[in-house]
């Protein structure tokens, strides 16, 4: 039988660390990727269980950013009262598996998962997240976009930890949402999906972050259409997105679950149908 | 080892385990409470939902240690809510094999205790990671909706007349946790088995030093190959295609393939069989059914061409007539190979009672079972007893067996008990799918839209091993004109070896791929002739004294009645769908709404074979029926509406019986739970148990025909007065003081040479309604509402009637929109993609009563009746909204919007 060879549970971050920088633990946090990887009834290896480090768990949204700890689960980010330019991340919380998956699976383990059809990834980047990573020599920050570096890598240092996604001040302006396609309704891993935060004055776009996932290796912002939208009518904005445009600055994989051609121009739909809905056009 | 204490369904616990032991297997395993299911163990499924301080977990994905402290609620858990969702679940048929239910019941009660009186869009929400195989989730969502309603609607009748709603007999544990599923029950100190699987679809394999690497483990209890079977190491549902070794020797011929088994002691660790001797030499594979016809390496050396076997039907002249006729339209199919997914695991267990092997697990035909099992054995017939665990899902695959060779053959061997469950992505790989098919047809009509021929050709991939394919390739050419007036046919359905998985029975053996290719057809030439498309069906449908294909003359022939039901549905669908297009197109809308129409017909029982069911029921001298039942109870009511039909020849209530086995020991053979036949044959057959007793209850009264009677305080009475006292009868040596067993074999003659014969006494019909919407930018379906009309004859149980349409439904929407398993790449429950509880759309089942005279009360089979027509509707569909044919199923998003824009010219 796989056993787990060593199983600490600390009940602090400090201890967590001290953990991490002394054995090379694999994180378990909501268990929803770590089990799934193993036919065996119980995990191998040696197992640091953030279940109860309080630190890690919880949005804090009385500083100067929106703090989310990396152990938050989906289900308290989908029902904490948060800014309307959260919307996406709202949304795209209550399309990660089910209701049992949303109940234990954290933001954190999301992102450290580093799966390129992560549904929490382009809310992130359309939010400008950053990332705060700690190990027992202190803290240090970088954008999300920079953390995952590639499918299922992370910018993760040996002995560190994720212990917060942070959402700084200037992107809570705005509305946002998130759109996701997939072959089924619920339990889906998506074909594409995409975040949009949009700014709108005086009737037009005053700063768009557009972000696509599942067609690219990384989940990924759209620089280039986000510049061709930045100061266009409301009613116009949509119209700007062009599938050349938005095929252009991916890399979409063909799959079980689609072509990649079929990605790049569902992906192009979506984000202009997520545009139409913020800026209220027409949508095509 | 950690030890952890929390509270279970309310009473504190302490369990030592492994701190990252699943919470689902320290349930199971060790507090005894299998009421938890394990589907996945991935989070795939939800059977495992439990509440862990009121939020639904699956437990499978919760470490032990996390729930230290922490209150934990279990199916088995009394909470008062959870007595009124049990009940709710009943009365409304919500629960069919129950595997799901309990991960349901969990997953609603976190909803309930949130919202009272949810919305049913909160229940698809709350429910959505739990899947069902079974009920297309209808009755699901009802029951959850409705369980809290004030007041509590009463029960159900209990008298369980024939067609009286009665909650099913099964159900009461089935939502209490209670049922005993394959991998619920095992001997205690059982040794747990393994299988070394191929991982290459063709591969010679050589085992190395086996000797050796079982005595570095101390753990291993047995290790077992080919050479070790004592009987016949060939097997199959059709004694002469057996060709299936339980554990093959020098070669596998599918990816999955068994070729070593290892059991082992628990309680002294679990070996590493990555590590197991065998050495692998993969072989060029046969994946493509062209390229194996035409290829010089067969799978079988006796069977040229790869070709397993071959059923043709001619009637006239087909050539000719499509030659003449006004209008001819033709299409090219293919279709992919469809997992079973049933939520439960091949599972069970063995052991040895005197000098009979006993093998408890999960199955659809204990007889055939029993039989495979003792030539494998190499032992008498009654030295194998085969109980059957209740079972979480079947659909044609527990048709075949699956663990039952290599329990039976380690307790055989090591006189121990043997425990096995196969985890979900071995089931994936191990077990059979539904046959991938490429057909290619042609029909025609007259001016008047009367069909004049069809000519059919299919392909059917029935990968390395007979199984069923056999059945598919007799039963599709019979059934390919659809239930049709069609003067000339010629139909051919070839199943042809590769090296995929093994494909069998799946519900309709290989008629929905051919329905799909001739129902598209229907609407093809409707449109040529200019006629509307139900119409242009009624004009065609068979009426009694018709002839089908095989020469048959029908009688109780109701799908003419089935599509005049669904017109005035037709007609509100088609206004429908043409006004939100108008809409769609005044607006610049994406969104093309599609109507689409399908009919299907279906034989029960097997095509032109014997096929006998014995029921036996007896009187007890306390006053009790008992129906020796062998039929297995599948979820698709046997066990429910078998007891009514017998209930309601004697004339006594259902309330009176109860229900023994199945089980080789105890229960006569009721045949395989296949082929629609058991409420038709076994029904047939309970029924005439059921006038037998009660000819003998009124010989013994001399009480005359019409006679009602009452059992109660050891004795039964009739309404004239009379009283026969039990106790003063003697008993039989099976202790009843009055019994009854009697045969049913449906009447059919053989088909000759061009397939011409009455095949089945009895066929059932249907025709179904989508309605759907497309998404012309994204190639997306969107389900509106299906409605569903079929002839059952006879509704014996309205209530179950109606759940296998919807269940049928169900598994046709996953057939034609999403489903397609890849061996290798979808062997699990998050690639392979089966429709959610956000899937299924509203349905509406209509049933239809033309009685046969066969039929018990009239009564036909329905179970697989209602999964043919839903992926040619819904193809039908799609095509009346886009103008797109579709030629490939699943119609995946990406291939229906790579079709819309070829039509389009972009």
């Amino acid at each position: 039988m796989a056993e787990t060879a060593r199983y600490e549970r600390p009940g602090g971050l400090a201890s967590a660390l001290a953990q991490m920088a002394a054995h090379p633990f694999r994180p378990l946090a909501g268990g929803t990727d770590l089990y799934p990887a193993t036919d065996a009834p119980a995990l191998a290896g040696d197992i640091l269980d953030l279940g109860a480090v309080g630190e890690l768990k919880g949005i804090d949204l009385s500083g100067a950013e929106v703090r989310i700890g990396a152990a938050t689960t989906w289900t308290e980010i989908a029902r904490s009262p948060l800014p309307a330019a959260l919307a996406c991340l709202q949304q795209a919380a209550r399309e990660v598996g089910g209701a049992q998956i949303q109940n234990a699976g954290t933001i954190g383990g999301n992102l450290c998962n580093a799966s390129p059809a992560a549904d929490g990834v382009p809310p992130l980047l359309a939010l400008e997240a950053e990332v705060e990573l700690a190990s027992v020599a202190g803290l240090r920050r970088m954008p999300l976009g920079r953390f995952i570096a590639g499918p299922r890598r992370t910018a993760l240092a040996p002995g560190e930890l994720l212990a917060a996604v942070l959402i700084p001040r200037a992107a809570l302006s705005g509305h946002s949402r998130f759109a996701k396609l997939g072959a089924r309704t619920y339990l889906v891993i998506s074909i594409a999906s995409v975040a949009v935060r949009l700014v709108e004055r005086e009737g037009r776009v005053a700063g768009v972050s557009i972000a696509v996932g599942a067609c690219s290796p990384v989940a990924r912002r759209l620089p280039q259409i986000e510049a061709a939208l930045d100061g266009a009518p409301l009613a116009a904005a949509a119209g700007l997105v062009r599938d050349g445009d938005v095929a252009a600055a991916l890399a979409p994989i063909g799959d079980v679950r689609a072509s990649a051609a079929y990605r790049a121009s569902a992906a192009a739909e979506l984000v202009r149908r997520t545009v139409a809905d913020l800026a209220g056009g027409p949508r095509r | 080892m950690i030890e952890v204490g929390f509270t279970l369904n309310g009473q504190p616990r302490r369990m030592a385990s492994p701190p990252t032991r699943r919470l689902s297997a320290v349930l199971r395993d060790d507090c005894g409470l299998t009421g938890t299911k394990v589907g996945c163990d991935a989070g795939d499924c939800g059977a495992c939902t439990v509440l862990i301080d009121g939020e639904a977990r699956c437990a499978c994905l919760t470490p032990l240690a996390a729930v230290a402290g922490r209150a934990v609620q279990t199916v088995e858990g009394d909470a008062a809510d959870m007595t009124r969702l049990r009940a709710a679940f009943l009365r409304h048929g919500a629960a069919q094999c129950g595997i799901c239910t309990p991960g349901m019941l969990m997953a609603a009660a976190a909803l309930l205790a949130r919202s009272p009186r949810p919305a049913e869009a909160e229940v698809r929400e709350a429910l959505g990671g739990v899947l069902c195989r079974c009920t297309g989730y209808v009755r699901i969502v009802a029951a959850v909706m409705d369980a809290l309603a004030d007041p509590p609607p009463d029960p159900v009748g209990r008298a369980g007349a024939v067609g009286e709603r009665l909650a099913r007999l099964d159900g009461a544990g089935k939502a209490a946790g209670r049922a005993l599923f394959g991998a619920d029950h095992w001997p205690a100190g059982s040794l747990i088995l393994k299988a070394v699987r191929s991982p290459h679809a063709h591969a010679r394999f050589s085992l190395g030093d086996l000797a050796g690497w079982r005595a570095a483990r101390p753990q291993v209890a047995g290790l077992f190959t080919a050479a070790d079977i004592p009987g016949r190491n060939r097997y199959g549902v059709i004694p002469a295609f057996a060709d299936q070794p339980a554990l093959a020797e020098e070669a596998a011929r599918f990816r999955g393939e068994a070729v070593a088994l290892v059991a082992f002691d628990p309680a002294v660790g679990e070996p590493d069989l990555a590590e197991f001797p065998v050495a692998w030499q993969p072989l060029p594979a046969l994946a493509d059914i062209a390229e194996a016809m035409s290829s010089e390496q067969l799978l079988h050396d006796h069977r040229p061409g790869n070709l397993l076997t071959e059923g043709l039907v001619r009637r006239g002249d087909a050539a000719a007539a499509l030659a003449a006729s006004s209008h001819v339209a033709g299409a090219r199919i293919e279709t992919a190979f469809v997992e079973h997914a049933c939520i439960e695991p091949e599972a069970g267990a063995a052991w040895i009672e005197g000098d009979t092997v006993v093998i408890r697990a999960c199955t659809q035909a204990p007889v055939l079972d029993r039989d495979d099992m003792a030539a494998l054995l190499g032992l008498a017939k009654d030295r194998v007893r085969i109980i059957p665990s209740a079972v979480g899902g079947g659909f044609g695959t527990k048709l075949d067996l699956s663990v039952q060779p290599f329990l039976g053959l380690a307790a055989f061997l090591t006189g121990r008990p043997v425990r096995m469950t196969y985890g979900r992505g071995e089931s994936m790989a191990a077990t059979t799918k539904r046959h991938p098919a490429r057909i290619e047809a042609r029909i025609g009509c007259d001016g008047g839209g009367r069909i004049t021929a069809l000519e059919f050709d299919g392909l059917f991939d029935t990968g390395p091993y007979a199984s069923w394919g056999p059945t598919v390739a007799n039963r599709v050419p019979v059934h390919a004109t659809g239930p049709y007036r069609i003067p000339h046919v010629v139909a051919r359905a070839r199943a042809i070896h590769s090296h995929g998985p093994v494909s069998g029975a799946f519900r309709g053996f290989g008629v929905p791929q051919a329905t799909v290719a001739v129902e598209m057809l229907c609407d093809r030439l409707a449109g040529k002739a200019g006629i509307d498309r139900l119409e242009f069906r009624l004009r065609n449908a068979f009426r009694d004294g018709d002839a089908t294909a095989t020469g048959q003359v029908l009688a109780g022939a109701g799908i003419a009645e089935c599509l005049a039901a669904l017109r005035p549905h037709w007609a509100r669908a088609l206004a429908e769908a043409r006004a939100a297009n108008d809409a769609a197109h005044a607006a610049g809308g994406l969104i093309r709404r599609g109507v689409g129409l399908a009919s299907c017909w279906y034989g029960c029982g097997n095509t032109s074979l014997p096929n006998p069911s014995t029921i036996r029921v007896g009187l007890t001298a306390g006053g009790r029926l008992v129906l020796h039942q062998g039929a297995t109870e599948i979820g698709q009511g046997s066990d429910t509406v078998l007891t009514q039909m017998c209930a309601e020849a004697i004339g006594l209530p259902v309330a009176a019986f109860d229900l023994v086995g199945p089980d080789t020991f105890l229960t006569p053979d009721a045949g395989k739970t296949s082929a629609s036949r058991q409420t038709f044959v076994s029904g047939r057959a309970a029924m005439a148990a059921g006038q037998s007793l009660r000819a003998a209850i009124l010989r013994l009264g001399n009480w005359g025909e019409g006679a009602r009677l009452s059992l109660g305080d050891g004795a039964i009475r009739s309404d004239g007065g009379g009283r026969i006292d039990l106790s003063a009868l003697a008993p039989d040596p099976l202790g009843y003081v009055l019994a009854a067993e009697e045969t049913y074999d449906p009447p059919t003659t053989p088909l000759d040479a061009d397939g011409q014969g009455a095949p089945y006494a009895v066929y059932g019909f249907g025709a179904q309604i989508a309605e759907l919407a497309v998404d012309m930018g994204l190639g997306t379906v969107k389900l509106v509402k299906i409605t569903a009309a079929h002839d059952v004859g006879r509704a014996i149980n309205p209530t179950l009637a109606e759940g296998q349409i919807e269940g049928g439904i169900a598994q046709g929407i996953g057939m034609a929109l999403m489903e397609e398993y890849l061996p290798g790449r979808t062997e699990n429950l998050h690639d392979y993609l089966i429709p959610t509880i956000g899937d299924v759309p509203e349905i509406e089942p209509i049933l239809v009563e033309v009685p046969h005279p066969e039929g018990p009360f009239g009564a036909k089979g329905l179970g697989e009746h209602v999964l043919i027509p839903t992926a040619p509707a819904i193809l039908n569909a799609i095509t009346d909204a886009t103008g797109v044919v579709p030629s490939r199923l699943p119609v995946l998003p990406h291939r229906l919007l790579a079709a819309i824009r070829e039509r389009a010219g972009r």
